[in-house]
């Protein structure tokens, strides 16, 4: 089995041999083909948007995707969330010494796979093999360039009362699939991650001329996590629904099960997207006739001036959601 | 999800409520034991339909609260030593002993894994002959017969790597201890449903008849609670003792006579510090004689044990016992958050205190 060797990151004639036929082959484009020390860009729009992300993910091949899917749909929605369309990435590889080469393929057809499909090109980049043990075998960073077209106003600032809050599809599943893969639980089901561009979604919002005032993907510390942070900021009240959550058989049991809520885990291919009252319906017809919007569902509303997440239980009680203060943990009974 | 969602169903409760508002008619003061049913009432929010003439008071039924700080402080001495592994329950992870919590003492390079089942430590030992490892195994009647088999299968196979640190507390002397404080306000007991479906209700009748307590075993989801609940208020109006089992689709009378055949062969009952409360006669489960050499704490031969030290005006002791409730304490939320927790019912995320502090501020 051929292996990653110091050597592919030393600038040395292996590392010109990697990047001609893993990266330059691969991921051909213009830009990239040149292999100047920065790529050269067009500029598009008067405002652009510009992100990055590390991706540490472990176990690095999960139910649903891999790290280098991940990578690229990250940053490809940390994007989007701002109303840019993506135009561009960079890629970092961290590879520690010693990594399966074939494994190393696979993640970069897969990100090959998901550039394409979130229409980005792969424009500039750089390899680092690190000493075995130190690292746990592959780290990616993508930095993204995006553009924002001038009449898209989005932020804090256009969050308003009556705000329908639409998020396109079941919550928790990239969180949950990890959570089983890397502590090895046994548990039969269909649970994959939900990774994905989602790109697409906003661009059919905007075509069609829907309000949307604000959009956040909920990653890291889940929907509450992040409604948390946007109550605050925006300085309103944000009520869920607790009978309108999509919620998967899958992530339910497990939830059950782990004790562990689905609002607190991550996802990777979900937007909640902030819509004018008036513009909501119309904004969920055209969300449900693409595949990662077809089960697209409201699940709240800003409620008044506050600046807390809370949630209308099934009951009809409206109880607070914290801010969760870490990873949720599995509970023992 | 079947055996779920109908337990969920909110017209059903609602039903079930108007009910209880019927034949309520004096204040009845209920405790539910289990902190699961705690996270369950306050996370449907059931406690706000009741009538007002129905308080609902929080037991001690969190394992995690309860496991005192010195327990949690040998974990770590030991997650500490050289070629020593602790395997432990995820959310005992987070909880602070005397100085730390494992989790903190992980980031400082301890040996701590998190599992979902002993099995998983027990696996370990065998294919690491060389490492010594401690399962920290922890709970009440519901984890003795899954910490109580790992021990009898690492027995078994004659695994001279494998030690168990156990803090296994049980329910019904607890109750016992409630009921005895002359300032008790409990009137009533929804009994933990899966306590129950290990042990049966054996136990629970003489401290009915003895306390002239109606008790009725209850289920976790909103409608068990809330049936529970009935039931009980209806044998309190009726000034009716006796045990009644709500959480039928699960617990028998009898209880489940395997699992108690193995704790039986683990463990013998014996006094047991909890945190927050102090040592309750009987409180708990100790490992039996042919068995001691599995405890890990032989493995701790120079380790002093330091004192707790009392938080002041922390009112954790008579929040455990249904006394206060967590709003009445002046440190809530204040001084004492889950993130710094300083009595034992804002340690884990069922104990009362971190149940209101997530669902009630």
């Amino acid at each position: 089995m051929r292996k990653i060797e110091l050597a592919h990151g030393a600038g040395g004639i292996l590392m010109r041999e990697f990047i001609e036929k893993e990266i330059k082959e691969r991921f051909k484009n213009e830009e990239l083909s040149k292999l100047l020390d920065s790529a050269i860009l067009e500029n598009k729009s008067k405002r652009i948007a510009f992100t990055t992300d590390s991706y540490v993910v472990s176990p690095i091949f999960f139910p649903g995707g891999n790290i280098g899917e991940l990578a690229v749909n990250g940053t490809v929605n940390d994007l989007v969330a701002v109303g840019a369309f993506p135009e561009f990435i960079s890629l970092s590889l961290i590879i520690e010494e010693g990594f399966s080469f074939e494994d190393l393929e696979k993640i970069l057809d897969s990100i090959k796979y998901a550039s394409e499909k979130a229409r980005v090109k792969v424009v500039t980049g750089d390899t680092k093999v690190i000493e075995k043990g130190k690292g746990d075998g592959i780290f990616i960073n993508t930095s993204g360039i995006g553009f924002i077209p001038d009449d898209v106003d989005f932020g804090y600032h256009r969050i308003e009362e009556k705000d329908k809050l639409i998020i396109n599809g079941p919550i928790g599943l990239h969180g949950f699939s990890i959570l089983v893969a890397r502590e090895n639980i046994n548990v039969e089901g269909n649970l994959k991650s939900d990774t994905a561009p989602l790109i697409d979604l906003w661009k059919a919002l905007y075509e069609n001329g829907i309000e949307v005032h604000f959009m956040r993907d909920p990653t890291r510390g889940g929907v509450q996590g992040v409604l948390n942070e946007i109550a605050k900021e925006s300085g309103y009240d944000i009520i869920l629904f607790e009978e309108n959550l999509p919620i998967t058989d899958e992530v339910r049991g497990l939830s059950e099960i782990l004790g562990i809520d689905p609002l607190l885990m991550a996802n990777e291919g979900k937007m909640i997207f902030f819509v004018k009252e008036s513009d909501a319906e119309k904004a969920l017809k055209i969300l449900r006739e693409y595949e990662l919007g077809k089960e697209s569902k409201i699940i709240g509303e800003v409620y008044k001036k506050g600046g807390s997440l809370k949630l209308l239980t099934s009951l009809k009680v409206v109880r607070i959601l914290d801010m969760p203060y870490a990873d949720p943990l599995p509970r023992i009974c | 999800m079947k055996y779920l969602y109908e337990f969920r169903e909110s017209e059903k409760v609602k039903l079930i409520i108007k009910s209880i508002e019927k034949i309520c008619k004096s204040k009845w003061t209920i405790m539910e034991v289990c902190g699961s049913q705690t996270h369950s009432i306050l996370s449907a929010g059931i406690d706000e339909l009741l009538p007002s003439n129905i308080t609902l008071v929080h037991g001690p039924g969190c394992p995690v609260c309860v496991t005192p700080r010195e327990v949690i402080d040998k974990a770590i001495a030991l997650s500490k030593m050289k070629g020593t592994i602790v395997f432990t329950y995820g959310d005992m992870l987070r909880v602070p002993g005397s100085r730390e919590s494992l989790f903190r003492a992980k980031a400082d390079g301890a040996k701590v894994k998190m599992v979902y089942s002993p099995f998983e430590a027990l696996e370990f030992a065998k294919a690491n002959p060389d490492k010594k490892v401690v399962f920290f195994g922890i709970g009440f009647e519901t984890t003795a017969p899954c910490n109580a088999t790992v021990i009898l299968k690492a027995r078994g196979l004659n695994l001279k790597n494998f030690f168990v640190l156990i803090a296994q507390f049980r329910v019904p002397p607890a109750l016992e201890a409630i009921l005895n404080d002359p300032f008790n306000k409990v009137q009533g007991f929804l009994a933990p449903g899966h306590v129950c479906t290990v042990m049966g209700i054996e136990e629970y009748l003489p401290i009915s008849e003895k306390y002239n307590v109606p008790i009725v075993v209850t289920g976790f989801e909103s409608f068990d609670i809330s049936q529970g609940i009935l039931i009980l208020v209806s044998m309190l109006e009726r000034k009716e003792k006796g045990v009644k089992i709500q959480y039928k689709r699960s617990c028998k009378p009898e209880g489940n006579l395997r699992a108690k055949e193995v704790i039986n062969k683990v463990f013998k009952i014996g006094d047991l510090k909890w945190r927050g409360i102090g040592v309750i006669k009987n409180g708990g489960w100790v490992l039996k004689e042919e068995f001691l050499d599995m405890d890990a704490n032989n493995l701790l031969k120079n380790y002093s044990e330091e004192i707790e030290e009392k938080k002041e005006g922390c009112i954790a002791a008579l929040i455990l016992q249904g006394k206060k409730k967590p709003f009445d304490c002046l440190l809530f939320g204040k001084e004492c958050t889950p993130l710094n927790p300083l009595g034992a019912p804002m340690v884990s995320s069922e104990g009362a205190c971190a149940a209101y502090y997530k669902y009630k501020r």
